[in-house]
């Protein structure tokens, strides 16, 4: 119920971007989903990718600082108060998230929602006992 | 293992009475036949009659590599120049180089500091030495050799450079004991693994390394990839070239060779001597060179002295390992900084040898200091949380080692600049004019 995750770390100057998605993008590794938190002199660049590992590999060739994180992928229904329920429940059982992101599938009737908690096994049974459907990896490649 | 057990081991009574003997007579010497110690001499009204006790050295004037450079090429040379057997030259790359004039006498004794190095290390009559010091004006192929040639080990003067022909010799004479800068040792071992030669599978046991700053992590490194044990030597051509200090197998500092140069460290603002175990510029005097003595040198060398008594039985003191240059050292906000505190707080945090640029500004009238720090892949997390813990915790370790407050920048991998040699380490953005 693990999703890798490729996380990058960019320094906030011009072109990096541009850089590391060219260098996937020429690989012809696809970005499914995207994420970027920044601070003021640094961000780190999330992504699920069809290919995490030999993404991995091609950043790394890059000269860019590459990790490989597990997160889960769940699928809420696309509409109001759909992730506050799911959030409720991690909340009423003391999970802390760490971050999230989200996208609207093709179809456009589920949204899914990435997130990494400091507890990721918990969260999935957490999220289970809710009926909650994560995605697997083969869910993700399909989206 | 020692060379010379009974001079090494001499009583400390001993050691002193023939050190103010030799220093007495190398003062008149100095005094008498190079003029331009005679008009520094004069000009502060010090005579060598002044020189009454070991503690005296300090009325003598230091002598600085400016002072060498001024009577460039030969007018340090106590002897007349038919009694200079050989020369050595330091590279020019500040200014014009320094000339060292060697006696029949001085080589003598450069051999026999040498072979107390090399014995230091291990080696003996049975040993084979490969010298990839460079042969020539530089003084590190020629002093190993002359150590070497005094235990009777063998001898490949392989000198620097042509790397894989170096770690062919190596395989096929079962080179021992290989003597080089540590980068080169290496740079030797990738190239060796490039030839599909295991370096572990080599014959060496030891190796002495100078030349160069170098530090613990590098030592680790190198006696991993050689499986073999790494001395740190040092020795500049203006006091005799390799050969001023060696390692023991402690491994606790260098030992001095104290019956031929004297010791002293110095704050190098304010030329004071600083008690033992205090960092300053190493300050050096010949006491029995002939061609040319030295007097207070000022080796602009960073390191501190150690007076304890050495397991190993030597009586000689110990300085440690080089510590930076004087050259280095940069003035914020009044405080003294030397980048070797920045790299070692990063290093505790980090945990690996790190990359990292110091920048001072003053942007209103107060100095301040960017560390820019290479991210690593062992540090690095996907969490924005750790990494500002990261950047704080080396922020709080930085101005603990320094009593500086910095503030620490995250940069990715190889941003910084790599240089072949000297990594530039500071960038100091302040304009002086002010």
């Amino acid at each position: 119920m693990k999703i890798k995750q490729l996380s990058i770390f960019l320094e906030n100057k011009r072109g990096r971007l541009y850089e590391a998605l060219k260098a996937l993008a020429d690989a012809e590794i696809n970005i499914r989903a995207l994420s970027i938190a920044d601070t003021s002199e640094f961000g780190i660049l999330r992504m699920i990718v069809t290919d995490p590992e030999k993404g991995k590999e091609i950043l790394e060739k890059n000269e860019f600082t590459v990790k490989l994180t597990n997160v889960i992928a769940m699928a809420v229904k696309d509409k109001p108060g759909g992730l506050a329920e799911a959030l409720k429940h991690l909340y009423d059982n003391n999970v802390n998230i760490e971050y999230i992101y989200a996208f609207v599938e093709k179809s456009g009737e589920q949204a899914v929602v990435v997130l990494r908690t400091e507890n990721l096994d918990k969260t999935i049974a957490l999220l289970q006992e809710k009926n909650i459907k994560l995605l697997t990896w083969n869910d993700v490649l399909t989206l | 293992m020692y060379w010379n057990e009974e001079l090494e081991c001499l009583p400390l009574e001993k050691l002193r009475e023939i050190q103010l003997q030799r220093l007495k007579d190398t003062v008149k010497k100095a005094y008498e036949k190079v003029p331009y110690y005679r008009r520094k001499f004069d000009e502060i009204g010090v005579t060598p009659d002044d020189i009454k006790t070991l503690n005296d050295i300090i009325h003598i004037p230091f002598t600085s590599k400016a002072d060498l450079r001024e009577v460039y090429p030969f007018g340090m040379f106590a002897v007349p120049l038919n009694e200079i057997v050989e020369i050595h030259m330091s590279s020019g790359t500040t200014g014009k180089p320094v000339v060292a004039g060697y006696t029949l006498q001085d080589i003598e004794i450069w051999g026999e500091v040498m072979a107390r190095c090399l014995t230091m290390a291990g080696a003996t009559k049975s040993d084979i030495v490969q010298v990839a010091y460079g042969y020539g004006l530089f003084t590190g192929g020629f002093g190993v050799h002359y150590g070497a040639r005094k235990i009777g080990a063998m001898i490949v003067p392989a000198s620097a450079g042509n790397t894989r022909r170096q770690i062919e010799i190596m395989r096929d004479f079962g080179t021992t004991i290989l003597t080089c800068t540590p980068s080169y040792a290496l740079y030797m071992a990738e190239v060796a693994q490039e030839m599909g030669i295991e370096p572990t599978t080599l014959k060496l046991k030891a190796g002495c390394f100078g030349a160069e700053m170098w530090t613990e992590a590098m030592r680790t490194e190198i006696e991993r990839r050689f499986n073999l044990s790494a001395f740190n030597i040092y020795g500049l051509t203006e006091i005799i070239g390799p050969g001023v200090a060696h390692e023991c197998t402690e491994k606790k500092g260098l030992h001095v060779f104290e019956d031929h140069f004297l010791v002293e460290v110095i704050d190098p603002d304010t030329g004071d001597p600083l008690p033992d175990g205090k960092r300053g510029e190493l300050v050096l005097t010949t006491i029995t060179r002939e061609g040319m003595p030295m007097l207070r040198f000022r080796t602009r060398d960073i390191t501190s002295i150690i007076r304890d008594k050495c397991p190993c039985g030597r009586t000689f003191l110990r300085i440690e390992r080089i510590r930076g240059r004087t050259d280095d050292m940069i003035k914020v906000r009044g405080v003294m900084i030397f980048p070797y505190q920045i790299e070692k707080a990063i290093l505790e945090v980090q945990g690996v040898e790190p990359h990292y640029q110091i920048i001072i500004t003053r942007p209103q009238h107060l100095d301040e200091i960017e560390v820019m720090v290479e991210m690593s892949k062992e540090t690095f997390s996907d969490e924005i949380k750790h990494l500002e813990n990261l950047k704080k915790k080396l922020e709080r370790r930085i101005e603990e080692i320094t009593g500086i407050r910095v503030k620490v920048t995250l940069v990715e991998p190889k941003s910084l600049p790599r240089s072949e040699g000297k990594a530039k380490r500071i960038i100091d953005k302040r304009s002086l004019s002010e």
